[in-house]
């Protein structure tokens, strides 16, 4: 008989582990997976996780996943300061596209001047644009105790919609005759995201990723609402003793986590994607989730959770056009890696005893 | 624009069953809730109910054998989380959202080779005569059989929740675990059996998209439904009833701007498409400013359950 007992404090080393664990034990799954759709699964797995890191045209790869991992970290670093307060911002994937949005649309209206104070200009917006989106749950909750997670979520397919209605008709480029989307921001000067070190990938947003990381970290560990959101994740009554404000906590976590996701969108837009088009959201919002729990919501896990993310992106893209895995089978396995995280996580609070459930010996009582 | 191209019969009629999907999936979740688990998955068990009815009625011919495959993978999925929630207790939110995310991913893979071909779809029921009356036969007599079948269930749930005596165990598990626990109750048992139905019911919704709404596979093709499905079961406040209401009025909702932008409404095509997703966020508002915090919600919602304390 197998049981489960729980642990009195969850174990440091399984915290550590379990990410590794779930990792091994999802690239079996995937292997598995990709054997059924009669495919090598060793060569496939090779293909994703090895080959962009140290094969042939890892020179090309490389720079591929300082690209996907930016966003990627950026967004769950928020998303993971709201996750650890019991914050639900699921909808981080409308934030990103709002952000988009209004950093492009912010940009274009200075369009064809040539100044270095728009690119700037336009993170702001972006930000401000993701901050905004939102506070739409944010304020709702605290005003009306409204569920923030399906806010939150419907709100991503209002911006799509907005999206759409951008790209085909408020901000199409006015010379482009007959093609949906805006003008090419990464081809303005001005405005374009430029890759600052040579064959890295590293643009501004992967900056923006690093200063946020340290942010969030020193944040948590070192200041007093990093010890509030901590608290209120943990004890949210004790929180409450504690002179924690919940609706200051809520405001806060999705404000931030809209900002990061809105200026991870601005980021993209004006590089890597280049410009606003009905196929701009690519699901980095969603995506983030799963990092933000694959670090452990803890900012300096995240990074390495957010590179591993990006690997599967890129080995991805890899194996699509080598081995003719299709891209449906990464999102799988992305959301396979989910699952065996979560359930490895049972290690972190409770033992795993075998045998009979064990009488506790009778001490004390009367005689 | 012409509005009086818009045909109140046919409105209703597509109304049922525009809303069909979504009160299958929100009845099945409404049961969950009611054990006490928030399972935010329905959007990932839709999506997995829509490919595998798709695909089983494509290769077995037959609509029927759809539907009673998307009804055991959608069963499946649910069980996959009720084991991860229940057995291995992990965080009930993060495991709805990995489910969503699997079931989008897996779905897609699974669906590859079924774009753009057509299944076998529902005949409607031939009552006869009945079916022949004016508005009555189209609107009450003039429906395929899973739309009869879903307000069947919603009349089942309502009966075995107020009625029977495992449906008193079902709530008493969902209001407290730990007295029906104490009262030698399996709270394990009960959650999973309750997990089960509303995946199965979610897997049918799902199909009911992919074999007779739209009919046809494409990839995401739920597109929030499943969480619609969530938000009215919030809106419905855990009642069987209402429910019905709250989906039916989303179908109209569907429906309506549908019609408008065929009927050439001077109202951006983006805007009307966005409509039920603001409509579903300015209900859940009045519903949450009226009820306040908690309201109707089973006690025990979303909490984990080990019987080790």
């Amino acid at each position: 008989m197998i049981r489960l007992e729980r642990r009195p404090t969850s174990s440091k080393a399984w915290g550590a582990a379990s990410p590794l664990l779930a990792v091994a034990l999802t690239m079996v799954a995937g292997g598995l997976m990709f054997a059924a759709l009669g495919k090598d699964p060793f060569l496939a797995i090779r293909t994703i996780f090895w080959d962009p890191i140290f094969g042939e045209f890892a020179w090309y790869f490389r720079g591929q996943l300082l690209v996907k991992a930016a966003p990627l970290i950026l967004i769950a670093v928020g998303l993971a300061l709201g996750f650890r307060a019991g914050i639900w911002n699921i909808g981080a994937e409308g934030q990103y596209i709002i952000g988009a949005i209004c950093g492009a649309a912010a940009g274009l209206v200075f369009y064809p001047a040539e100044t270095r104070l728009i690119f700037p200009m336009m993170v702001v917006f972006g930000a401000l644009g993701g901050f905004l989106w939102a506070m739409i749950p944010a304020l709702l909750k605290v005003r009306f105790g409204t569920n923030e997670i399906l806010v939150s979520l419907m709100l991503v397919y209002v911006a799509e919609n907005i999206l759409a209605s951008a790209a085909v008709s408020w901000l199409r480029n006015p010379d482009a005759v007959g093609f949906p989307g805006s003008r090419n921001l990464s081809q303005w000067p001005a405005a374009a995201n430029l890759e600052l070190i040579e064959g890295t990938g590293a643009h501004w947003g992967v900056m923006a990723a690093v200063v946020a990381v340290i942010f969030a970290q020193v944040m948590l560990t070192r200041h007093l609402i990093g010890f509030q959101i901590r608290l209120t994740g943990a004890a949210p009554r004790a929180a409450r003793f504690a002179g924690v404000r919940p609706a200051r906590l809520v405001v806060l976590c999705l404000g931030v986590a809209g900002a990061l996701a809105g200026m991870a969108g601005l980021f993209e837009v004006a590089g890597p994607a280049g410009q606003i088009s009905i196929d701009f959201a690519s699901g980095y919002g969603f995506t983030a989730i799963i990092v933000a729990f694959l670090g452990r919501l803890n900012p300096l896990g995240i990074v390495a959770a957010g590179l591993l993310m990006a690997l599967t992106y890129v080995g991805g893209d890899n194996a699509a056009g080598n081995l003719g895995i299709p891209g449906a089978a990464i999102s799988a396995f992305q959301g396979m890696l989910l699952f065996f995280l979560l359930a490895v996580d049972v290690l972190t609070n409770f033992r795993v005893r075998i045998g009979a459930r064990k009488v506790a010996p009778f001490s004390g009582g009367p005689g | 624009m012409d509005l009086g191209a818009i045909s109140p019969t046919l409105l209703i009629a597509s109304l049922m069953v525009a809303a069909t999907p979504i009160l299958l999936a929100a009845l099945g979740e409404m049961m969950v809730e009611k054990a006490g688990v928030l399972n935010l998955g329905v959007e990932g068990m839709m999506i997995m109910g829509a490919v595998a009815g798709f695909i089983a009625a494509v290769e077995g011919g037959s609509p029927w054998l759809g539907f009673f495959t998307a009804a055991m993978a959608g069963a499946g999925m649910a069980l996959l989380f009720g084991f991860l929630t229940q057995v291995l207790l992990s965080n009930q939110v993060a495991t709805g959202l990995a489910l969503t995310l699997f079931g989008l991913g897996l779905s897609a893979l699974l669906g590859q080779g079924y774009v753009g071909i057509k299944a076998e779809s529902l005949g409607r029921v031939d009552l006869g005569w009945l079916s022949d009356l004016p508005f009555f036969g189209r609107v009450v007599f003039g429906h395929d059989p899973i739309v009869y079948l879903s307000l069947v269930l919603v009349a089942a749930v309502w009966a075995f929740l107020r009625f029977s005596r495992a449906g008193l165990i079902l709530r008493a598990v969902g209001e407290s675990h730990d007295a029906a626990h104490a009262l030698g109750y399996n709270v394990l048992r009960v959650r999973m059996m309750a997990i089960a139905f509303g995946g199965a019911c979610a897997g049918l919704g799902g199909a009911y998209l992919s074999l007779v709404r739209v009919p046809q596979w494409t990839e995401g093709m739920t597109a929030g439904a499943g969480w619609i499905a969530l938000a009215i079961v919030v809106f419905a406040s855990w009642r069987a009833g209402r429910v019905l209401i709250g989906a039916y009025l989303f179908g109209g909702i569907t429906v309506l701007q549908l019609n408008l932008q065929t009927a050439g409404a001077r109202i951006p095509v983006e805007l009307l498409s966005a409509a039920p997703y603001l409509v579903t966020i300015l209900v859940l508002v009045l519903i949450s400013s009226r009820a306040g915090r908690g309201g109707d919600a089973p006690a025990d919602l979303g909490k984990p359950f080990h019987a080790s304390a």
